[in-house]
């Protein structure tokens, strides 16, 4: 079994990484967004003396984890029941899990490496520093995994809607980029929203991923930007938590081999 | 369990259940109302080599996907190596192979590596190198799957089809873009399977390879099974009239007889030009034309 699902990651990862244009979009999109967003706004600071280009830089992980995570694992396996690789697995002894778990392996994989790539941008190129206690590579690393799990289950839901494997990445970008500008990640501080959409926006986790970021890459005083005035990792573990729950239990419903029966 | 009894108790002509490859008993489909697969009951020893035929729609990938373990079915009882393949589990699937009809997976992996990987899933595997070699395919075996033509693309399924040594395997329309030589040597390499004891399920829409290759075969038309036989006898064909021409004084002649033999003795002692002479019976397709008709 464990042999298997590391057999599968490999083949996960060299056909993610053969396809170029995937590579390209994946990495260098949010990249480029962060670059953008960056540059323009970059000279000015927030309220609490931090440089904007340093609070993009930390939300846009948020970002980039719904690229490779929610994106990736939705398109990908609306992709895998479309061209077959789904029907076949499903014809030889494979266990169920082992697909599941390779290609959970490749969205934690390229996950990793997507942080990596936006960290590097707003090191090298925004002068953000990193935090020098394990305390907040601790936090990191949890709010990181919770959001790389919760955002995967939630794609293999949703690819369960997908009726054409080419829609994938359009039909899945509209809850990736809708949730970005009400989640503080494009537009923040989020007071700005109107109560309402605040509200509904909490309800997602874009916000909470986000937010927890920025408690990892900020100074403690950028907090007063924040909802509440407050970090609330107590509430970034209670809403991450919960959506990884929802988000395999609507897997387990959804989760089919095959295109519907005609 | 109550459904496996009652396979066991349908036993009255004292064969022991379970010998056979395959029992289907009032196999049915529905979609939407509308009977996909409306009635079939089919054996299939161990070690035949049995072809399924019938029209685009007719049922055919329906009940080979039942069988598999792809689909479920309405009703009706069906045991594969004497499983329920509607719950066999991994055990189950090691014994089986399957060729897929139009899979487009894995272009981006190398032959070798896709072989490789699939290989890897079974307990008692084939060698990647080896079964890449049966398949033909040892030029190519380093080349992305993505660039192989058609028919290169097929033999890597039959290669992912028997990788696993599997006792039983379905080939679903398994020849479709092969080139004529291609295709003798596909048939050669089902023949040697055979040989080893595989028991082996062919859709095909090419009467041909049904008749070059299959033991026994089944037409099937609107969802159910319109004949059976072997490729000889398939619908009445052997007791079917022989069709004698000759040309005999420049005018053409042709006679319908059941054994032509008395008619030729009689023409060589009448000193007929025999150089014209032709003895035709019913074809496959002939045979097959009239029953797919005969069902509409």
């Amino acid at each position: 079994m464990i042999a298997v699902s590391l057999s599968r990651g490999h083949v996960e990862l060299l056909q993610f990484l053969r396809d170029r244009t995937a590579v390209i979009f994946t990495f260098f999109f949010p990249a480029l967004l962060l670059l953008l967003f960056g540059t323009i706004f970059g000279s000015t600071s927030t309220e609490a003396g931090v440089s904007v280009s340093r609070v993009f830089t930390a939300s846009m992980i948020a970002y980039g984890i719904l690229n490779t995570a929610f994106v990736t694992m939705g398109s990908g396996l609306a992709m895998d029941r479309e061209d077959g690789t789904l029907k076949r697995l499903r014809g030889t002894p494979m266990p169920a899990a082992a697909y599941l778990v390779g290609k959970g392996l490749l969205v934690l994989a390229l996950s990793i490496a997507e942080a990596a790539v936006l960290i590097g941008v707003g090191v090298l190129v925004f002068d953000m520093p990193l935090p020098g206690d394990a305390q907040h590579w601790l936090t990191f690393a949890w709010i990181f995994l919770l959001s790389v799990i919760g955002c995967s289950m939630l794609g293999i839901a949703v690819s369960g809607l997908v009726k054409n494997a080419r829609n994938a990445g359009a039909i899945l970008n509209v809850p990736v980029v809708a949730l970005q500008f009400v989640s503080g990640v494009f537009i923040h501080p989020m007071s700005q929203l109107p109560d309402w959409l605040e509200k509904v926006a909490s309800i997602f986790p874009v916000r909470w991923m986000a937010q927890g970021f920025r408690y990892v890459f900020l100074p403690d005083e950028a907090k007063v930007q924040e909802i509440g005035g407050s970090w609330a990792l107590g509430t970034v573990a209670m809403v991450l938590g919960a959506w990884c729950v929802i988000g395999s239990v609507l897997c387990l419903v959804t989760f089919r081999w095959t295109a519907r029966d005609k | 369990m109550t459904v496996a009894r009652s396979s066991l108790s349908t036993s009255e002509d004292g064969t022991i259940r379970g010998m056979e490859a395959i029992e289907v008993t009032g196999l049915r489909k529905t979609y939407g109302g509308r009977d996909a697969v409306a009635g079939i009951d089919l054996v299939v020893a161990r070690g035949e080599i049995f072809s399924l035929l019938g029209p685009n729609g007719a049922g055919k990938t329906t009940t080979v996907e039942i069988l598999e373990g792809h689909r479920r079915r309405t009703a009706g009882d069906v045991r594969v190596l004497g499983e329920d393949p509607g719950r066999a589990g991994s055990a189950w699937r090691a014994r089986i192979g399957i060729v897929l009809q139009d899979a487009a997976d894995a272009a981006d992996l190398t032959v070798s590596e896709m072989v490789g990987h699939v290989a890897g899933f079974y307990p008692d595997p084939h060698k990647a190198g080896e079964v890449i070699e049966r398949v033909g395919l040892s030029e190519k075996r380093n080349s992305k799957i993505r660039t192989l033509s058609g028919g290169q693309r097929r033999r890597v399924d039959v290669a992912l089809g028997i990788i696993g040594r599997p006792e039983l395997l379905f080939l679903d329309e398994p020849t479709t873009g092969f080139d004529p030589e291609a295709r003798r040597q596909f048939w050669d390499l089902i023949r040697t399977l055979a040989a080893d004891g595989t028991t082996i399920v062919l859709t095909t829409h090419y009467l041909d390879e049904a008749e070059a290759l299959a033991d026994r075969l089944a037409v099937v038309a609107a969802g159910r099974i319109v004949a059976e036989g072997t490729p000889a006898t398939l619908g009445g064909r052997s007791g079917a009239e022989a069709r004698v021409s000759w040309v005999e004084n420049g005018t053409a002649r042709t006679e319908q007889v059941t054994d032509p033999t008395d008619l030729i003795r009689r023409l060589v002692h009448d000193g007929a030009d025999l150089s014209t002479l032709t003895i035709t019976r019913p074809t496959l397709e002939d045979t097959y034309l009239s029953l797919i008709g005969a069902s509409r």
